[in-house]
């Protein structure tokens, strides 16, 4: 009976293209849509996410998200690395800092950029960039070296090719910087050029303050969890009452989780992209729902032939459902697909953020297969309740 | 026309065991005084091997009667016995399943599946049983072969005309080799010639031994193809007739 349902479906081309066609806009809609909302919400963990090679963040204890890093002491440092369990534990720093492009010119205002500047272990370099494109990273232990990430690069000097890079004299809070290398990062939120460089380096680019630390890397000791250490971290400084003060401790996933919770509940992105999908949802309904409807009314002569020679209800229930899962499975298919190439095809010449996790195309999925159980009931109440005697009355 | 006339209980069927026996059948649609009544105690038998044409004026029950016979209408009042089968007994997927088993059917306005094949559509009625489709439409290639549209199998109904889908519709309600065939108003779409050949096909493919054919038609000029003329008129038989042609064969058999 799946046969005679596949060709009642088919046979009738407008009907059918247009009710692929609602499902379609629906997927696409909804699955492009989440995508780019989870894009987005990833670019807030960004830098997390570039630091490589660190199992644990250590913070103050307010911080929410990663651009809210609030200042810690030197002894801060000396009480994580004190902690059992961990391997080693470095200082780091993430700040903004302002940037004059056009050094030497002394008249007019001149051409300033806000940009992230990384500070980094000294000694080790630890949360260094994973790729370098230009130049390399152990330049960056030369006096004033800075590594600028690619898309800031060409952010700022559109056009130029990028061994002109190398060399050119920056300034950061009167003080010299040299480009030593190029490097590829993760998209940010902010979309400000990333600037890497030394832990010391770096508190020269920026306003002196008492306290500048941002956060201390820690690496977790062979056969030791990072949760562990972020639990004997953080008992270890609540103890430490008095002098101390408590600190927080989180893993990478931990640390993505917090500042994506923070952008969730504090911007309206979560709602923005929430209130988008679900008129996708609405609308994809509304088509598939509709022209479902009129397709199975058009048909019901048909149904009620069927019926007459002898075709259950149930297996009549059974034929409108394949024509819905038909219907739903080729509009997820092709509006996934279209969704996905337009996340392949978009961020090659735009900076979008687009992420479509594995997560989404089963949500979608969910979502299509709701939309054409929605669009079927009330086909499926008109044929439950058709009488086959109808065929009599022509 | 003249036509040899019989009282209904003197019109016996030929068959000891008739394939319909309706007894004082009825049937009313609504309630409270917006009810009205279709059928109003029909007494009738159908017998195997016979062609009955139900005729009379419209809104007389004609249509309403066939639907109570092939199971698709319940009565009002009355009994309905159908190849030996009690319908009231019959209920749910039990029913549907007699209906599909042993009720061919070809209605007016055929019905076919636009986007299937003329032998896919005479092939619905044996996929609906769980036949395997090749060996299903194989037999509707057949069964079109004998209603003279062999060379129109791989057809859609749209390349089709009139006559020729109704006599699509004759090879599906046959395919399955039902014990009866209700037709309703075969001929009524088609112009005289199609509808001559239409019921020249019926009389020859499928009044057969063992099968009894019911008729459903306004058009008198098909009258000589049945072998009896049950005239309706508000809700009740009025009266029963054989045509001339058959009346030679039945004289033996009916008591005038």
């Amino acid at each position: 009976m799946n046969w005679i349902a596949w060709k009642m479906l088919t046979g009738d081309r407008a009907k059918y293209i247009g009710i692929v066609a609602g499902v379609t806009f629906a997927a696409l809609l909804i699955a492009q849509q989440v995508s780019i909302a989870l894009g987005l919400l990833l670019r807030t963990t960004s830098t997390i996410q570039d630091i490589a090679d660190v199992d644990v963040f250590v913070m103050d204890p307010d911080v929410e998200y990663i651009d809210d890093l609030k200042p810690l002491t030197d002894n801060d440092l000396y009480r994580v690395q004190g902690v059992a369990g961990v391997a080693w534990a470095v200082p780091f720093y993430k700040g903004q800092g302002r940037l004059k492009l056009d050094v030497g010119r002394r008249d007019g205002p001149g051409l300033y950029q806000q940009v992230i500047v990384l500070g980094l272990d000294d000694a080790t370099l630890v949360g260094a960039p994973r790729e370098m494109v230009l130049g390399s990273l152990a330049a960056l232990r030369e006096p004033d070296a800075v590594v600028m990430d690619v898309a800031g690069f060409q952010y700022l000097w559109p056009g130029e090719p990028l061994e002109s890079a190398l060399g050119r004299v920056l300034e950061m809070n009167d003080h010299r910087a040299v480009i030593v290398g190029l490097c590829k990062a993760s998209d940010t939120f902010m979309t400000f050029p990333i600037l890497y460089t030394r832990y010391h380096q770096a508190l020269q680019f920026v306003p002196q303050e008492r306290r500048v630390m941002s956060a201390v890397l820690v690496g977790a000791e062979e056969g030791v969890s990072p949760e562990e250490v972020c639990r004997r971290i953080e008992e270890r400084a609540g103890k430490a009452s008095g002098g101390g003060r408590a600190l927080k401790a989180l893993t990478r996933n931990g640390f993505k989780r917090t500042t994506i919770d923070y952008f969730m509940k504090n911007t309206g992105i979560l709602l923005n992209f929430s209130i988008t999908t679900a008129l996708g949802f609405v609308v994809g309904c509304a088509i598939a729902g509709q022209t479902f409807y009129t397709f199975t009314v058009e048909n019901l002569n048909q149904f009620g032939a069927l019926k007459a020679m002898g075709v259950t209800n149930r297996r009549i229930v059974g034929m409108v459902l394949f024509q819905a899962l038909v219907v739903g499975l080729l509009g997820f298919g092709i509006g996934a697909g279209l969704a996905a190439l337009f996340g392949e095809v978009v961020p090659r010449f735009t900076r979008l953020a687009f992420f479509m996790h594995w997560t989404i195309l089963a949500g979608t999925l969910v979502a299509v297969l709701l939309i054409v159980a929605l669009a079927s009931l009330l086909s499926i109440r008109k044929v439950l309740v058709l009488e086959p005697a109808v065929v009599f009355r022509g | 026309m003249t036509a040899t006339s019989y009282a209904l209980a003197d019109a016996e069927p030929r068959s000891a065991a008739p394939a319909v026996v309706c007894r004082a059948l009825t049937k009313a649609f609504g309630d409270g005084e917006s009810r009205v009544w279709a059928l109003r105690g029909v007494d009738m038998k159908v017998s195997g091997g016979e062609m009955t044409l139900l005729v009379g004026p419209s809104g007389c029950g004609k249509t309403t009667l066939i639907s109570i016979i092939a199971g698709l209408l319940d009565p009002s009042d009355g009994a309905v016995s159908v190849l030996g089968e009690d319908l009231r007994r019959l209920r749910g997927s039990r029913l549907v399943g007699f209906r599909g088993d042993n009720i061919g059917f070809v209605f007016q306005q055929y019905n076919l599946l636009p986007a299937l094949t003329a032998a896919e559509n005479a092939a619905v009625p044996l996929i609906i049983q769980g036949r395997r489709r090749g060996d299903a439409v194989a037999r509707a290639r057949r069964v079109l072969q004998s209603a003279g549209l062999g060379h129109r199998a791989d057809a859609l109904p749209s390349q089709l005309s009139g006559g020729q889908q109704q006599r699509v519709a004759i090879a599906r309600a046959l395919v399955h080799q039902p014990k009866l065939l209700v037709c309703d108003e075969p001929t009524a779409a088609l112009d005289a010639q199609s509808g001559h050949t239409v019921m020249k096909l019926l009389r020859e493919v499928a009044v057969q031994p063992g099968r009894a054919v019911i008729v459903v038609t306004h058009d008198s000029r098909v009258f000589e193809f049945g072998d009896r003329i049950v005239f309706m008129g508000d809700g009740r038989v009025e009266r029963v007739e054989v045509p001339p042609a058959r009346a030679n064969n039945a004289a033996g058999e009916y008591k005038e």
